[in-house]
């Protein structure tokens, strides 16, 4: 016997801090996939440490979210038992890991914006928010170091690192837009303070991003179209297989606790 | 508050921060500031406990630790949770705290007043001396060494490898 779905209320704040906890919770997933696999050991402790950071601020949402919810669920239901459309991650986070070029870029890419964002959360109006911010930001400033000095290393590497890590660009780029996106029911949360504004980060992210390029010898992808959906739960054909592998022993054995 | 709770409390909190941490054994959870606060509420033991890193592993244990040590002191049936505000930071472990850890052959994070944070700079963090001879000559093997919260060095001059608590 497997478990029902959950339905979730409607709410703009809860929807916020859910997609927050999905941001965190499926690229945490990802980089638990490199568990075992990774080209050094060095790497698979680092990919697995930074996935149990990504998780941890992934729970603390989810607490967070049940708290405004107060519908009795937790960060189990939330976690393993909603559906892929129901999730409200960027599009960015479900993408495979494919090569480890594409896996650091991904995580560069990310990280650069998730530190920028966790400091100006720090400032929010919402006191659980803000007391997760101040948790994220050293953890997020250690992700992208983690991932600028790799996204060097490989572009200014060998011919190989150099194109695997450009090719790694040039796919992942399209998917930035969306962190920078405002969905309309947030637009209320960034007027009250509770969420910060994404514009302000864009500049920044471009320059911290560019200092990068250059040291790497590697091109920033030009203006493009910017792949959407993800906050409104039109998700890109990884999510269901990721869920599908994240939920089975859960939704199988209901319940269950270790 | 009536006299037996005050010495209930007093007793659940010796209790609690005697329980060593479980990665630094060297450390007890009240010296590394992740024992913020015992109360007690309709007679019942409260404990509120913040994590180092967001995934920390080590706060199951430590719950787990925390409760059986305050059954041993005969407290039963205590509640104990994580709180979030104010962040922990690095900059609370005390020098004692920190000499502790050096004398266990791990690095210790630099203190408050060292300046801009380690973390932002690429490729260029500041070497922390080695726990065993005291050279600067160090340099980073790893960024995430056996715990998140720690990363992995070796030290040139006396060829020594050891672990550096992160500055956070």
């Amino acid at each position: 016997m497997t478990i029902t779905s959950i339905d979730v209320a409607e709410d703009d704040l809860l929807a916020a801090v859910l997609a927050r906890a999905d941001d965190a919770l499926i690229l945490g997933h990802r980089l638990s996939e490199w568990c075992g696999h990774a080209p050094m050991p060095e790497e698979d402790l680092a990919l697995a440490n930074i996935a149990l950071d990504l998780i941890g601020q992934a729970r603390a949402l989810y607490d967070h979210a049940a708290s405004i919810e107060k519908s009795g669920h937790g960060e189990d239901d939330y976690a393993y038992r909603r559906d892929p459309y129901q999730f409200r991650n960027i599009l960015l986070v479900e993408q495979p890991n494919g090569d480890f070029a594409q896996t650091i870029l991904r995580q560069l890419l990310y990280s650069a914006f998730a530190h920028a964002w966790w400091q100006a959360m720090a400032r929010s109006a919402d006191a659980a928010l803000a007391a997760i911010a101040a948790k994220s930001v050293p953890e997020s400033a250690y992700h992208l170091r983690h991932s600028a000095e790799w996204t060097i290393r490989l572009g200014d590497g060998t011919e190989e690192s150099h194109r695997r890590a450009q090719d790694a660009l040039d796919a992942l780029f399209p998917y930035t837009g969306e962190m920078f996106a405002i969905p309309v029911a947030e637009t209320r949360l960034i007027a009250d303070g509770v969420l910060a504004d994404p514009a302000p980060i864009h500049p920044v992210w471009e320059q911290s991003l560019g200092r990068i390029f250059a040291e790497a010898g590697l091109t920033r992808p030009q203006p493009g179209w910017m792949q959407g959906g993800g906050r409104s739960g039109r998700h890109s054909e990884h999510l269901g297989p990721l869920l599908a592998e994240m939920q089975i022993l859960p939704r199988t054995h209901p319940g269950a606790v270790w | 508050m009536t006299a037996p709770s005050i010495t209930l409390r007093q007793r659940a909190w010796d209790a609690a921060a005697a329980v060593p941490d479980p990665e630094l054994p060297v450390l007890t959870i009240a010296e590394l500031g992740i024992l913020r606060a015992v109360e007690i509420v309709d007679g019942r033991a409260e404990v509120s406990i913040t994590p180092t890193y967001s995934g920390c592993p080590a706060m199951a244990a430590i719950a787990l630790d925390i409760d059986a040590a305050l059954r041993a002191a005969g407290i039963e049936n205590a509640r104990i949770r994580q709180v979030l505000s104010p962040a922990w930071t690095t900059d609370w472990l005390t020098a004692e705290a920190r000499a502790k850890l050096a004398a266990a052959g791990i690095a210790p994070p630099a203190p408050a007043s060292s300046g801009p944070r380690a973390s932002s700079r690429l490729f260029d963090p500041s070497p922390p001396p080695c726990p065993r001879c005291g050279s600067t000559a160090t340099e980073r093997i790893a960024e995430f060494g056996a715990t998140a919260c720690k990363s992995l060095w070796r030290c040139t001059a006396c060829r020594e490898p050891f672990d550096h608590f992160k500055c956070h």
